[in-house]
């Protein structure tokens, strides 16, 4: 690598960092975004002058099939289904760390090099890192599309088999380390980590999903950095490492804010064996209202906090949702959003979907930030959400939510629940939060009752 | 152990530092954005399949390479586009004077 790629590789590194520093605040993020970018462009273009390259047709071919693949997905993608599309991304990118690091390998054996010890172990990280990113990320990808159950995937002794998986890559890399001309163990790591990503992915279930997919952009991040040490290139190895560390921030936030420590996500399988322990409840009764009288309670209300949950991204009902909003704020109602961090299937997944009808962002507030004011709120609204606002989340032991932090929904005058059936939520509990007296039940589709609330809110 | 390789460990210790830094002051507000931002940021192994595509060694190597500067690329050009769609929708509450 000469002085001059050097710099502009450090150049690219630097406005990566810029870029997601930028990406603190709604009003830079934009900005953020786009140096990120040309950071990428200024360490593309610097590649393609690298006197390594000598034919440019594969090259050309693939920026422009990627590129064509990569816009589309963007543009035409729908917002609702942002969880599947990042997820699929993470996966792509985890697929070229894989496939880099394994024409490395088949460089070095043409060429006859013979790379440094650490090259060999980065490899075998890359491999395996790469294709759970890889498998792993179309598995989310295809429980968040629904074309896969969103429930758990359980079996007998799957913890066991997932760690002899993972340790057999181990041995297997560790002998390739002391003999690299045994070839045919790389197919093999390739093969078992490939599984390993299938199978490590299944037994997590569709509320868990935000910690599965920051895990797999962390996983994404660090392949790539994995890269980086095989290629002796630090511009892989910061990019990597900055994505790594990211999503593992990320990870860290959603299981907090579920109360649960990483292996318990990964390894517990929450929402199968829980569901049935829920149904000896006993027979209690709600009282069921219609959108009427839920109209008549909004507009005599002063104040008005919604909860939006996973239920109105599948009702598709942000847009009404919104409108309801300004209708109330044009009344001179006071109407924000809470949000939990681990509301919908990715973090931040209520945010997007909110911003895409114009919401908004400063009535977009987080659990901390709105929390004490339930209290003062006249009017709950739940739509979709379950056991965000599950107050046996505070006191029952015995619950798979103990010591999640939830939202004091049950501290407003008025709470509202717009929900399809009595259904408990993912983690199996029951909510007795349906059956206080101060709770009225508007069941149906979140976007026909939001829809009906607006007309009869017009007249 | 080489030079290189210790320079190599400066650079993955000193980022992850900073990026623990620098990603811990994103608000949950702006977390889908973080990701698919970060996951096109983590495409920069095209630069790596650029040189396998491009070495004119010929058979399975270039094709894997070509292979995997099309998934990066997807990954790249998608990510960030994605990213861009998401922030432009983040605005500003017009109904009330700014404080």
């Amino acid at each position: 690598m000469n002085v001059f790629s050097a710099i502009a590789y450090l150049v690219a590194a630097v406005l990566f960092i810029m870029g997601l520093k930028l990406l603190s605040s709604p009003k830079t993020a934009r900005r953020g975004n786009m140096l990120g970018a040309i950071g990428m462009l200024i360490a593309v273009v610097v590649t393609l002058t690298d006197q390594l390259i000598i034919d440019y047709t594969y090259i050309i071919a693939g920026l422009v099939i990627g590129g064509a693949i990569g816009a589309f997905l963007a543009r035409k993608v729908q917002m609702t289904a942002m969880p599947q599309l990042v997820g699929l991304l993470n996966g792509f990118g985890g697929a070229a760390s894989t496939l880099v690091a394994y024409a490395e390998y088949m460089r070095f054996t043409a060429e006859g090099i013979d790379p440094a010890g650490h090259a060999w172990v980065a490899l075998i990280l890359s491999l395996l890192i790469g294709t759970v990113t890889l498998t792993g990320s179309v598995i989310a990808a295809a429980k968040l599309q629904g074309t896969m159950s969103s429930a758990p995937i359980l079996y007998p002794f799957q913890k066991h088999l997932n760690a002899l998986m993972l340790l057999g890559v181990l041995v297997m890399g560790g002998f390739f380390l002391m003999d690299p001309s045994l070839w045919y163990l790389l197919p093999i790591i390739i093969g078992v980590s490939a599984v390993l990503g299938v199978t490590s992915t299944i037994p997590i279930g569709g509320a868990d999903m935000p910690v599965v997919i920051s895990l797999l952009n962390s996983y994404s991040g660090m392949a790539a950095a994995a890269t980086g040490f095989v290629l002796g290139n630090n511009v892989l190895i910061v990019a990597g490492t900055l994505v790594g560390a990211s999503g593992f921030i990320l990870t860290d936030i959603m299981c907090k804010a579920m109360n649960r420590s990483l292996g318990n996500v990964l390894f517990a399988g929450v929402g199968a064996e829980f569901v049935a322990g829920s149904t000896e409840t006993e027979q209690r009764t709600v009282v069921r209202y219609t959108a009427d009288d839920a109209a008549y309670i909004i507009e005599n209300a002063q104040s008005v906090i919604i909860i939006p949950g996973y239920g109105l991204a599948v009702a598709q009902a942000q847009h009404v949702c919104q409108e309801l909003v300004s209708m109330l704020q044009a009344r001179g109602i006071e109407a924000r959003y809470a949000i939990h961090p681990v509301a919908g299937r990715m973090p931040g997944h209520m945010n997007v979907l909110l911003a895409e009808a114009n919401a908004p962002y400063d009535i977009l507030l987080e659990m901390e930030q709105i929390n004490d004011d339930f209290k003062n709120t006249d009017v709950a609204l739940v739509l979709g959400a379950n056991d965000v606002v599950n107050p046996a989340a505070r006191y029952k032991k015995e619950s798979p939510l103990y010591g999640m932090p939830i939202l004091n929904v049950d501290h407003a005058r008025t709470v509202m629940v717009c929900k399809r059936s009595l259904n408990p939520g993912f983690a199996g509990e029951d909510n007795e939060l349906f059956y206080d007296k101060k709770t009225m039940m508007v069941f149906g589709d979140a976007k026909a009752t939001l829809t009906k609330l607006v007309q009869l809110l017009k007249k | 152990m080489d030079v290189m390789l210790m320079m190599s460990i400066y650079v993955f210790v000193l980022a992850i530092f900073v990026g623990f830094e620098v990603i811990s002051k994103v608000p949950p507000l702006l977390h889908t954005p973080l990701m698919s931002g970060s996951n096109a940021i983590s495409g920069i192994t095209l630069v790596g399949s650029l040189i396998a595509a491009g070495e004119g060694h010929g058979g399975i190597s270039v094709i894997l390479g070509m292979i995997a500067v099309i998934v990066a690329t997807i990954n790249v050009v998608g990510g960030f586009m994605v990213t861009d769609r998401m922030l432009e929708m983040f605005k500003r509450d017009t109904s009330k004077p700014a404080k």
